[in-house]
């Protein structure tokens, strides 16, 4: 996925055809190739590349009955001055850190279990991608009507009033909004990292346990010094996955909290894209937000891709 | 445990897990990661199931009821009739096989052209339909929506047709690449000797790559399928109508004027088709996601 190597040796036939014919071969195939190519490049034009400079376009335009103008950066000045906007992004970067703890640890560490057992392996592995199969939305109406019930009929709260703990109120309480969503977000994603994982930790080659146990490592030393070295280039893509996915967050607060949550306690920054373009017919600021958020989503990139060269 | 049962060395050594204490702490752990797992997986599912066959008065019970004291599938039938369950089912099927249908013909046939064809300009499409991997869907949300109500050129508005969840479908960079891998492996010599056999392009690929590529076509189709059964938002905003709402829409739509236990009754319906489809094609869903998603 990172990298695409194109072997031009496979595009000459490797056998005796004299020249000039080769090349007829090979123009032909140009013509046959681009017929073969037109639906999915119109698809993309159409809903990928084309959108993606028209995003930009509209981001400094105004539509108002039906007559666009230029605005220069009224959209962004508009967007930044919403009073959501600094509160979405500070939602969204403490959902990522959330994420990043529970979401992005626990598959690599479940993964390490997982592939300790010499048993039921299928089964575990069928039952963490289960829940990824599910339908979002009935996934979190789940969550929303029977985990998240802040009385103690609530499916948490009688498992924490039964192990004695203090119940909560969940989404009604400002504070536990942001970890609920990671837990009901974890729950429902993590089932594809864990075998992504597995696959990555069934490559390491056993002889690197072996060498480190004779030198007198441990088990957590191993972990260090073999399992997450030979993963570490697995591991980094799923950090940058992640992130990217994580900053999109928005089904979680639209079902879970009805949006903004309380206080504007879920409020995301997918969200506030959602609700300015879609609510309040305000798409030219959506579209501000948007390339707002590529914006931001491109310097991290740019800043963790140096940071990992370093590293190497 | 015997000898045999173990796979290659892993983090613990054979030796340490069946000498001394190895195989009870091996034993405990597997039971308890069996039980813990199985609670928190399975566990919430049938809570989901039985809660939506309890009565109202049950579900606000302190503490809730392991097993619905008085069964009744009430909440079931008035999910169906009321949320009108058979329609939105069939428009989200509809959808999910008209996306895979189109995905098959039109990114196949991209990818073998991008794989064996290689027209002019072809690696610069590559990279371009690759770049699109890195864009967020939330940041083309906007645009994307702008292009469905009044599409280019055609200037006609693919609002409440299933156009507007097709074809955007095909816009799948990964599928693509998924496809092209494969394609990529496939020895040359085997397409050379069609080509003296005289067979064209399409002939090519239609007795040649597609009958060895069926692994990967099996795990982009499933990858096509879940992938229209589990969007929301796009759907939510280019299939508005009522009558042709997917179902996760239309659960969302009547969630707030209908009784809690009768939207979970709609939630597990709803599921019901990606948890049978998950169990009938388990085994591609992992080799598919093992082999063809990231590889070092």
């Amino acid at each position: 996925m990172t990298t695409v190597t194109v072997d031009r040796t496979t595009t000459v036939p490797r056998d005796g055809t004299p020249y000039r014919k080769r090349r007829a071969y090979r123009s032909q195939n140009g013509l046959m190739g681009w017929a073969f190519l037109i639906g999915a490049v119109l698809c993309f034009a159409l809903f990928s590349w084309y959108p993606m400079i028209r995003g930009i376009i509209v981001s400094f335009q105004r539509t108002r009955r039906g007559v666009t103008t230029w605005v220069g950066w009224d959209n962004y000045e508009r967007i930044v001055n919403d009073p959501s906007f600094w509160t979405a992004w500070k939602n969204t970067a403490y959902f990522t850190v959330l994420a990043l703890i529970l979401g992005y640890a626990v598959p690599f560490i479940v993964a390490i279990i997982f592939n300790e057992f010499r048993h039921a392996r299928g089964y575990l592995r069928a039952l963490v991608y289960l829940p990824v199969m599910l339908p979002p939305a009935s996934a979190l109406f789940l969550f929303k009507y029977y985990a998240y019930d802040p009385s103690e009929a609530g499916l948490f709260n009688a498992i924490l009033k039964f192990l004695h703990l203090p119940t909560s109120q969940w989404m009604q309480s400002t504070t536990m909004t942001m970890p609920a969503m990671v837990i009901a977000s974890t729950w429902m994603n993590m089932g594809g990292a864990v075998l992504i994982y597995l696959a990555a930790l069934q490559n390491i080659p056993g002889s690197l346990y072996e060498a480190a146990e004779l030198d007198g490592a441990g088990i957590f030393k191993r972990i260090r010094h073999v399992t997450i070295p030979q993963t570490k280039l697995i591991l980094s893509l799923m950090l940058m996955l992640q992130i990217v996915a994580t900053m999109q967050l928005f089904i979680e607060p639209l079902i879970l909290a009805n949006g903004a949550g309380s206080q504007d306690s879920a409020t995301s920054v997918a969200y506030l894209i959602y609700q300015h373009g879609f609510f309040q017919n305000d798409l030219n600021g959506a579209a501000a937000l948007g390339v707002i958020m590529l914006v931001v989503l491109g310097v991290f990139s740019a800043f963790y891709a140096r940071l990992s060269v370093k590293q190497d | 445990m015997t000898a045999h049962d173990f796979g290659p060395r892993t983090l613990i050594s054979h030796t340490q897990m069946t000498r001394g204490r190895g195989p009870l702490i091996y034993w405990t752990l597997l039971i308890v990661v069996l039980v813990l797992f199985t609670l928190a997986f399975i566990g919430p599912l049938y809570w989901m199931v039985t809660g939506a066959l309890k009565s109202g008065q049950e579900i606000a019970q302190t503490p809730p009821t392991l097993f619905p004291q008085d069964p009744n599938p009430q909440n079931y039938v008035d999910a169906w009739n009321n949320l009108n369950l058979g329609k939105l089912l069939f428009n989200t099927f509809y959808y999910a096989i008209g996306a895979l249908l189109f995905q098959l013909v039109l990114d196949t046939a991209a990818a073998y052209a991008l794989s064996k064809l290689r027209p002019m300009l072809g690696n610069v499409v590559l990279g371009m339909m690759l770049a699109t991997l890195m864009i967020p869907a939330m940041v083309l949300i906007v645009p994307q929506y702008l292009t469905a109500i009044d599409v280019p050129i055609l200037h006609i508005s693919l609002l409440d047709s299933p156009f507007a969840i097709w074809l955007p479908a095909v816009a799948n960079a990964f599928n693509i690449f998924l496809l092209k891998r494969f394609f990529d492996s496939i020895p040359q010599d085997l397409m050379h000797a069609a080509i003296v056999d005289g067979a064209g392009p399409l002939r090519i690929l239609w007795s040649v790559v597609l009958p060895i590529s069926r692994p990967i076509l099996g795990v982009v189709s499933i990858f096509a399928v879940t992938a229209v059964w589990k969007d929301f938002l796009w759907p939510k905003l280019v299939e508005p109508s009522p009558s042709t709402r997917t179902i996760s829409v239309g659960i969302y739509a009547f969630s707030g004027g209908t009784p809690m236990n009768v939207v979970i009754a709609a939630a597990v319906i709803a599921a019901i088709p990606t948890v049978i489809f998950f169990l009938v094609f388990q085994r591609n869903i992992m080799a598919g996601l093992t082999t063809g998603g990231v590889k070092e």
